[in-house]
């Protein structure tokens, strides 16, 4: 049986433990609903972006002189594997979610013979995939000195990406993240991102109009993919900020009562082993008195 | 008649408005969208798009980079990655 004073220890150590998980919980709350209406701000682009795609896509034929971002390499035996983490923690399972997916991914590749490639962003999940795959991170982009990833970081990691596809380091490209579906669950989705896999969608919608293109049609193209790769990256470092005030937010919400609950239990021995003490003392000075 | 023009970036929608005629400097030379201008795409050149609001009115500029326009049924719409001003 512990202390007193040892109780009395352990419950105030839960109670600061419990004002640290409340004010994260809290402030994960304020952010996600910032995040989330970053996230609604920025789908009008996407939207817009993938409907020019969709019908310039559906007029030109995929040939062997379409831009490499469309059309590939042409072989499919070096992956590079995107996956963006976030950079604090505190937030359950949601960096090991990605990360589970992404090593999942890679085992698979490997037992096809493939070569497997990492690019990480953000801090969280470094440490896991370097322990394993120590030889094959191409890149670890920072975002900590940033306080959310916005379109300037997305553009800077969709160049890196089209440079190092240009070098020839990379057949394919998936994109690992963290798809935001609600407050309790955030979805880890991969995506193949280069080649740019064809957006459907938007066929034929203006058939009875014909549209004038200027420069032509392949050249627009060919502008555009390297944008549309941003918007995808971006998309989903605004999914993936989301996710993570989501995931922080629910598992800040368990912490703060599971810390209630061993407080309650915490007092209540804390009580019987008071009155315990004080029966005893009073027995001690009945006996007294009665041997008298 | 007025032009509905739409200017919107990744992070937000900038302008949503209903106006006279919009200056767009396109890679191949500036062109000026008023309404009913036939079906059209075109990437633009970084620079300045000039917004008339009335005929006679003054332009409101406001630069871009990273841009593409399209004209279509609903209007111009211009998608840019940066805006300025």
């Amino acid at each position: 049986m512990a202390s007193l004073k040892e109780l009395k220890g352990r419950i105030n150590s839960v109670k600061s433990t419990q004002k640290i998980t409340k004010a994260k919980q809290m402030v994960a709350a304020a952010k996600l609903r910032k995040a989330q209406a970053a996230a609604e701000s920025a789908r009008p682009y996407a939207a817009r972006l993938a409907e020019v795609m969709g019908s310039l896509a559906s007029k030109i034929t995929v040939s062997e002189n379409s831009p490499k971002l469309l059309a590939g390499t042409g072989s499919d035996q070096v992956h590079l594997l995107v996956v963006a983490n976030s950079d604090k923690g505190l937030c359950g399972a949601f960096n090991s979610n990605i990360v589970k997916a992404a090593r999942l991914k890679a085992k698979e590749l490997e037992a096809q013979g493939k070569t497997v490639l990492f690019y990480l962003v953000g801090r969280k999940g470094r440490a896991v995939i370097k322990r394993e795959y120590p030889k094959q991170i191409a890149h670890m982009f920072d975002t900590s000195d940033v306080r959310d990833p916005g379109f300037n970081e997305a553009e800077k990691i969709a160049d890196e990406l089209v440079a190092m596809y240009e070098d020839g380091k990379f057949d394919i490209a998936h994109l690992f993240y963290s798809k935001f579906r609600s407050a309790l669950v955030q979805e880890p989705t991969c995506q193949q991102i280069i080649p740019v896999p064809a957006p459907t969608g938007g066929v034929a919608a203006d058939s009875e109009a014909v549209t004038e293109y200027e420069p032509e049609e392949e050249e627009i193209l060919a502008a555009l993919l390297p944008r549309y790769l941003k918007t995808q990256i971006f998309g989903a470092l605004l999914e993936n900020a989301a996710s993570e005030q989501g995931a922080s937010m629910t598992a800040m919400d368990n912490a703060t009562r599971n810390a209630g609950d061993l407080i309650n239990k915490l007092t209540i021995q804390y009580n019987r082993s008071r009155q315990a003490a004080i029966t005893t003392e009073l027995v001690e000075i009945i006996a007294g008195a009665e041997a008298l | 008649m007025a032009l509905h023009f739409e200017l919107v970036t990744p992070a937000k929608l900038v302008r949503s408005e209903d106006v006279h005629m919009v200056v767009v400097p396109g890679t191949e030379g500036e062109f000026g969208v008023l309404a009913g201008h036939a079906p059209f795409m075109s990437t633009i050149a970084d620079g300045a798009l000039k917004i008339y609001k009335t005929e006679n009115g003054a332009p409101e500029e406001i630069t871009i980079t990273g841009g593409f326009a399209e004209v279509g049924d609903a209007g111009l719409t211009v998608l840019a990655e940066h805006v300025e001003g």
